[in-house]
């Protein structure tokens, strides 16, 4: 009998292990993604196309070729990098210069993640640090948008994107007010039907509620994503804005128009709930969460921009590490033995 | 089946892991040949390890005591079959370390029947003729801890029960050996509850059966004895139900104190098979001399639930139940908590409760490359005892285990392996826990 020849095998337990591994979930934020990635480029035609193609290029590669700069291997492989790209590209106004997107493509990765040390040590969600050096640099650029559903959308590429690098682009005459544009400077609200269908202005991935929301379910029920993050976000801005818009609902917007408008669905469903930047207890999730809802609503309605989604989850990544250090899971049998005590 | 999956008793975390038992669960328990020799370990138990009291050469019928208590903390060894001591001396120990033991050679015509003492009468006996007897009879927890039976149920002064839970979760893959105890020896498990309940003075008792054994369920619950307050409840399927912890917080909501032990909250705790040996073995006087072991796993030819003597070598088990060519991985338990072995050259012991054979397809799986933890925290939504192990991979990557121990709670973590079994990025946690909590012993020890 040879099998009592064998050489066997030792480790130690547990012998099995489940198949969900990094480069799958990744995998998976990618594929959630594509529908809205999908929408975009059917609501702004050639133009999101090409941004989002060249945000998501700009990050892996930058990945790819910072890794071999140092002499590490490349860890494109577990996805990461894609998410990083897609995400930044779909926050991204359509008709931004190309330069500018590849620009803050590389800055996501390496200010925003490789410089932390790589996946797993970064402090913020990566695509939200290139966005926001890019708000920075390029306010004019970064708040000037395309509209949707332009009827030459698939013929032409818009005339912005091409500008040659560090000159000023110009825009198309016509530029559209996003929602909470036109509620914050003009105040104008726009119809809760077209805001949750995307039919509205704003940037390139954003304005689909649907579909975000779609995918974000999948992602949950796959366990890939806790639905914890963007349930508090959502209840946080629910409950803290519905105050205000009981107290005076002609100054102040209905929660609705706060959750469907600007980049809450998107950033609270794929960018609050990046894991690295978000904590780990359940309790810790859930300040983290509100923290996000409420600062979104105090800048929407109080700050200087119309938009507060980025700011708000970039704090609230900052606040995770010190939310996991003080919330710590209680350990079986240590709580009968305080009460004792 | 909304109500029932409301109804089910659970405790907060771990894991699903496939359960794999569907391949023995149906099958009968099956009695083994006697092998040509048997290595019979001198310390199969936690505690002082036996002392012979036969010489080489002396013969010895089935069931004759072949060597003796060394203490409270240490239990008595059998004759599994009648025959010749050929030899005292040191067998291979499944950690590859070398451990007395004697060798017995069967005689050929050695027959099943088993000589029998001082019968212990349930009725009449007191809680510490129960203690004695149950010591007397070589009992150890049967599920794998292979602790000595007796000195769990002795109750310490000023302590007191008022629950006995009766372990029938068996929550590890590829396991059946409770089930199929439940089954088969039925009579057996309410005699030994009766034996128990008196022995530690608990009021009542309850055996706790996961969902996914719903013919054990109402087997037992059928036949409980009008005159005994026992309940039969289920639990939910997730690993590891069947921790003393996990099924006391999920039966009674009660905690364990960190450090402490399940008297501490008035539960004693014992595995369905130990005490089925307890009703079959005290009316008798009689010793343990044989358990039933399940063995299984893709590398075996007849997987199956076997009735084995004691120190029965594992190579001669196998090699009645045949394997496959492309065998790679035998371990003893399931594969959640077994132990890896590096030789066939070892017994079945008290603690058997499973061989479970892996091949090369099962290997494939095994994912080699490490990621960085990503945060994701299935960890943390794994662990029963709510550590982080996280966290504490991280401190055990940088080599502060004193840290881990002191502040994170290292020595609460009871191994279980939930952690690594869910980790996308394939860190080896509870690995790096062991090796923490042996550096840290260590270095108590040396100062």
């Amino acid at each position: 009998m040879n099998t009592f020849q064998r050489t066997l095998e030792i480790r130690t337990s547990p012998h099995i292990k489940n198949d969900i591994r990094v480069d799958v979930i990744m995998r998976n934020v990618v594929f959630a993604l594509l529908p809205v990635a999908a929408f975009a480029i059917y609501a702004f035609g050639f133009t999101a196309l090409v941004l989002l193609t060249v945000s998501t290029l700009s990050c892996v590669l930058s990945e790819h070729l910072l890794c071999i700069a140092t002499g590490r291997k490349s860890t494109i492989g577990d996805w990461s990098a894609a998410i990083t790209g897609l995400l930044y590209g779909l926050t991204l106004p359509p008709g931004l210069p190309l330069w500018m997107v590849a620009g803050g493509g590389f800055i996501a990765i390496a200010l925003g993640k490789f410089m932390f040390g790589g996946l797993g040590n970064n402090m913020f969600n990566p695509a939200l640090v290139g966005r926001a050096v890019l708000q920075a640099a390029f306010p004019v650029a970064m708040t000037t948008w395309a509209p949707a559903f332009a009827p030459d959308r698939f013929g032409a590429i818009l005339g912005s994107s091409l500008t040659f690098p560090f000159a000023t682009p110009v825009f198309q005459a016509i530029t559209s007010a996003t929602p909470l544009g036109a509620m914050k400077f003009d105040h104008q609200m726009t119809g809760s039907f077209d805001l949750a269908m995307g039919l509205v202005g704003g940037s390139t991935g954003e304005t689909s509620s649907l579909l975000i929301l779609l995918g974000g379910a999948y992602l949950a029920s796959r366990k890939m994503l806790n639905w914890r993050i963007p349930i508090s976000i959502f209840a946080a801005v629910a409950i803290f804005s519905g105050i205000f818009h009981l107290i005076n609902p002609t100054q102040y917007p209905s929660p609705i128009f706060m959750l469907f408008s600007g980049g809450l669905m998107l950033g609270a469903v794929f960018m609050a709930t990046d894991m690295v930047a978000s904590p780990m207890t359940t309790l810790g999730i859930i300040i983290y969460g509100s923290l996000i809802g409420v600062l979104v609503v105090i800048i929407r309605i109080w700050g200087g921009l119309p938009e507060g989604v980025m700011y708000a989850i970039l704090f609230g990544n900052a606040c995770s590490p010190l939310i996991d250090r003080v919330i710590q899971p209680t350990v079986y049998g240590t709580r009968k033995q305080r009460q004792a005590s | 089946m909304l109500t029932t999956s409301l109804k089910m008793k659970t405790f907060p975390h771990g894991v699903h892991p496939p359960e794999r038992k569907e391949e023995t669960s149906g099958k009968a328990i099956h009695r083994f040949p006697f092998a040509p020799v048997m290595i019979i370990h001198l310390s199969q138990h936690t505690g002082a390890p036996s002392r012979p009291i036969v010489r080489e050469g002396q013969e010895v019928v089935r069931g004759q005591k072949i060597a003796e208590a060394e203490g409270f903390v240490s239990v008595p060894m059998h004759a599994p079959a009648s025959g010749i001591i050929k030899k005292i001396g040191l067998a291979p120990s499944t950690l590859g370390k070398m451990i007395p033991a004697i060798y017995l050679q069967p005689f050929p015509a050695s027959g099943q029947e088993v000589i029998e003492g001082t019968p212990c009468d349930v009725e009449t006996a007191t809680p510490d003729e129960i203690i004695k007897a149950i010591q007397d009879a070589g009992i150890v927890g049967l599920g794998g801890a292979a602790f000595p039976t007796h000195v769990k149920l002795k109750i310490p002064e000023g302590k007191w029960v008022d629950s006995l839970i009766i372990n029938g979760i068996e929550c590890e893959p590829y396991l059946t050996t409770d089930h199929r105890v439940m089954l088969e020896q039925i009579d057996d498990i309410y005699m030994g509850i009766r034996y128990t309940m008196k022995a530690t003075g608990a009021k009542r008792a309850i055996i706790g059966i996961e969902s996914n054994k719903p013919d054990a369920v109402e087997a037992l619950r059928k036949t409980i004895p009008p005159d005994l307050p026992v309940t039969v409840e289920v639990f939910k399927v997730k690993y590891p139900q069947g921790a003393e912890k996990m099924l006391i917080k999920g039966l009674l909501n009660r905690e364990v104190p960190s450090g402490g032990l399940p008297v501490d909250v008035h539960v004693v705790v014992s595995n369905v098979a130990t005490t089925a040996e307890i009703g079959r073995l005290l009316p008798h006087g009689r010793g343990i001399q044989e358990r039933v072991v399940t063995i299984t796993g893709p590398g075996v030819e007849k997987k199956g639930n076997y009735l084995i003597p004691i120190g029965t070598p594992l190579r001669y088990a196998l090699e009645q139940v045949g394997l496959r060519d492309n065998v790679s991985r035998v371990f003893l338990g399931g594969p959640m908590m077994g132990q890896a072995l590096a030789s066939l050259d070892i017994p079945i012991n008290k603690g058997t409760s499973g061989v479970v054979v892996f091949t090369e397809n099962e290997d494939a799986r095994i994912p080699e490359k490490i990621y960085p933890c990503i945060r994701c925290a299935y960890c943390v939504d794994a662990c029963p005892i709510f550590l982080n192990p996280s966290r504490l991979g991280i401190l055990a990557k940088n080599e502060q285990y004193d840290l881990m121990a002191e502040e994170f709670h290292l020595f609460d973590c009871f191994e279980c392996g939930a952690c690594s079994y869910v980790c996308p990025s394939n860190i080896p946690l509870v690995q790096y826990f062991r090796i923490a909590k042996a550096i840290v012993r260590e270095r108590k020890a040396a100062s």
